[in-house]
């Protein structure tokens, strides 16, 4: 479904990308797991037209999508929910849904997503007319993961969807994660939290200062040495 | 009736400021931008509105169709040129940049329309209505200024809440980056608000004129900086604010004029706006930004 091929991105002088490569197959999950600054957002910002890379390329269903620029790849079926959330803080969580639909055209289509919306997270219901920047990170951190559904995708990026959030909060967004993949939708997941990722995962990659430094099966990841003292404090 | 007929000239030239502010304020919400050249295109408005109108018989509605679409094309020209090469620079980079090309309006005024004052002929032939037995003389000009105003600014309300380019220029003014990922063109709703801004301009230079008959390429740099005022009064930001920003600007201007003093005006206007700063720093209908972490 999605593929990436050498890509290169540079900030300036930094090499942020040094040529990765790696595929999401259809109705994966996909673990990206690596330290900070590895270069994991900005794998995921290239791959939704965010950044433009300097050399390499971007495959969404064998469709190039390198040069294709950021507010077309919605309508492409690929959904991006961004590092630190970025809920539109002045509008509130019912507007904020609703631009996640702004692609959409059909209105009973629109209503129908948002009542499987709220239903995967009834809080956001109850919330509805309150402002986005008034919620708590957690509450923030499902807006912006409904937001994403709302436009229907066939694959979700998500970059660091537990980052900042207590424990209870942890296990709930992994929960949804998982029925976000169990209805179908192919996810391509970035984490620190590397052994709740990889526990959910089908595969992982795992990224070295722009690099791909090891893949493979999830499960084989979860109990690699390196692995294990690298990333998972064992 | 002195008092009424102040008052109600304060709400006409106030509500030329507000037509003025919403389009320093509209672009500084969405592509957070000061354009100091605003106040310019006001200016090119009134002028292509008395050579087509005064200069070649153009019927008043076509003449100023002519020039909303003028200024608008202008407007969009401005941003494509000046302002989106720019759109990763500093502040100071890009606030530079607006008052290069408000100079260069002006300039480019004075080398085809020359610096001699051309004295405009009102776009508005009705002559109004006198009330209270005639004490009371409300001139034509005065009410359609105050109605197109009120048009306007609801118009205007209805279009952001209510239309996609709407919904896109509200998501773009929240969060640029967020706005790219649920698909809104951020490019595009920058050029439309310049175009609105600009087409606007348009209307409040045919409309400023007609009550000020004498237009010079400097006509629209005082109005634009009292606009620029009301905007930042109201709250920067605003479509209402810039409505109270521009109403109670022209109003104060207008009773310091008359009870104060005619040169005194413009500090008083002025002094009024550091107080209302002083106690709400982000103007009347500013809001607060709050963020969580
Ligand atoms: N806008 C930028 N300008 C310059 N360098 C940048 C920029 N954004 C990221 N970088 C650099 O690129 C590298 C990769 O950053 P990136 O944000 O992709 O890392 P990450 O893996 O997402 O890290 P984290 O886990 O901390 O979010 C880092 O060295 C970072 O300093
Ligand atoms: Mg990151």
């Amino acid at each position: 479904m999605l593929k990436v091929e050498n890509l290169v991105v540079n900030y300036g002088v930094i090499q942020a990308l040094k040529g990765i490569s790696f595929e999401v197959n259809e109705g994966e999950v996909i673990a990206l797991i690596g330290a900070n600054g590895a270069g994991k957002t900005t794998t995921l910002q290239t791959i939704s037209g965010m950044l433009s890379p300097n050399s390499g390329k971007v495959l969404l269903n064998d469709v190039d999508i390198t040069t294709i620029p950021g507010h077309k790849i919605v309508s492409m079926g690929m959904a991006h929910v961004p590092e630190g959330r970025r809920v539109f803080p002045g509008l509130t969580v019912l507007e904020n849904l609703k631009m996640g639909a702004y692609t959409r055209s059909n209105k009973t289509e629109i209503a129908k997503t948002l009542e499987q919306v709220y239903e995967s997270f009834p809080r956001l219901k109850e919330r509805q007319n309150q402002l986005a920047g008034t919620l708590s990170g957690g509450e923030q951190q499902m807006l912006a993961m409904g937001r994403a559904l709302m436009s229907n995708p066939k694959i979700v990026l998500m970059d660091e969807p537990s980052m900042g959030l207590s424990p209870i909060y942890v296990d709930e967004i992994f929960k949804i994660i998982q029925s976000i993949s169990d209805a179908g939708t192919t996810v391509l997941l970035v984490e620190q939290n590397a052994k709740k990722a990889l526990a959910i995962a089908d595969r992982a990659y795992v990224l070295e200062t722009g690099n791909v430094v090891l893949s493979g099966d999830a499960k084989d990841l979860l109990n690699d040495d390196s692995i294990k003292k690298a990333y998972l404090g064992e | 009736m002195g008092f009424l007929t102040y008052l109600i000239n304060g709400l006409s030239l106030g509500s030329v400021y507000a037509i003025i502010a919403l389009g320093y304020t509209m672009v500084y919400g969405i592509a957070k931008m000061l354009n100091f050249a605003h106040g310019d295109v006001i200016m090119i408005g009134a002028y292509l509105v008395f050579m087509t109108m005064t200069g070649s018989g153009m019927p008043v509605v076509v003449s100023i169709v002519i020039s909303i679409i003028c200024c608008t094309a202008l407007g969009m020209l401005i941003e494509k040129v000046a302002y989106k090469p720019l759109r990763k620079a500093t502040n100071l980079a890009v606030l530079i940049t607006a008052i290069g090309v408000s100079y260069f309006l002006q300039n480019m005024a004075l080398l085809i329309f020359g610096s001699n004052p051309i004295s405009f002929t009102s776009v508005i032939t009705w002559q109004g209505i006198t009330l209270a037995g005639g004490q009371l003389k409300i001139t034509g000009v005065t009410i359609i200024t105050i109605i197109t105003c009120l048009i306007i600014m609801v118009a205007l309300m209805w279009f952001v809440k209510n239309t996609k380019p709407g919904q896109a220029m509200r998501a773009v003014s929240e969060d640029r980056d967020a706005a790219t990922l649920m698909g809104i063109n951020v490019n595009g709703t920058i050029s439309l608000t310049f175009a609105i801004g600009s087409g606007l301009a348009a209307i409040a230079g045919a409309l400023l004129c007609s009550s000020y008959p004498v237009l010079t390429p400097y006509t629209g740099s005082m109005p634009g900086i009292k606009a620029f005022t009301a905007a930042v009064f109201g709250g920067i930001g605003s479509i209402p604010g810039a409505l109270i920003g521009g109403l109670l600007l022209g109003i104060i201007e207008n009773l310091a004029k008359a009870y104060i003093s005619s040169q005194l005006a413009d500090a008083i206007v002025f002094a009024v706006l550091i107080i209302v700063l002083l106690v709400k720093p982000t103007g009347i209908l500013g809001k607060q930004t709050k963020e969580k972490v």
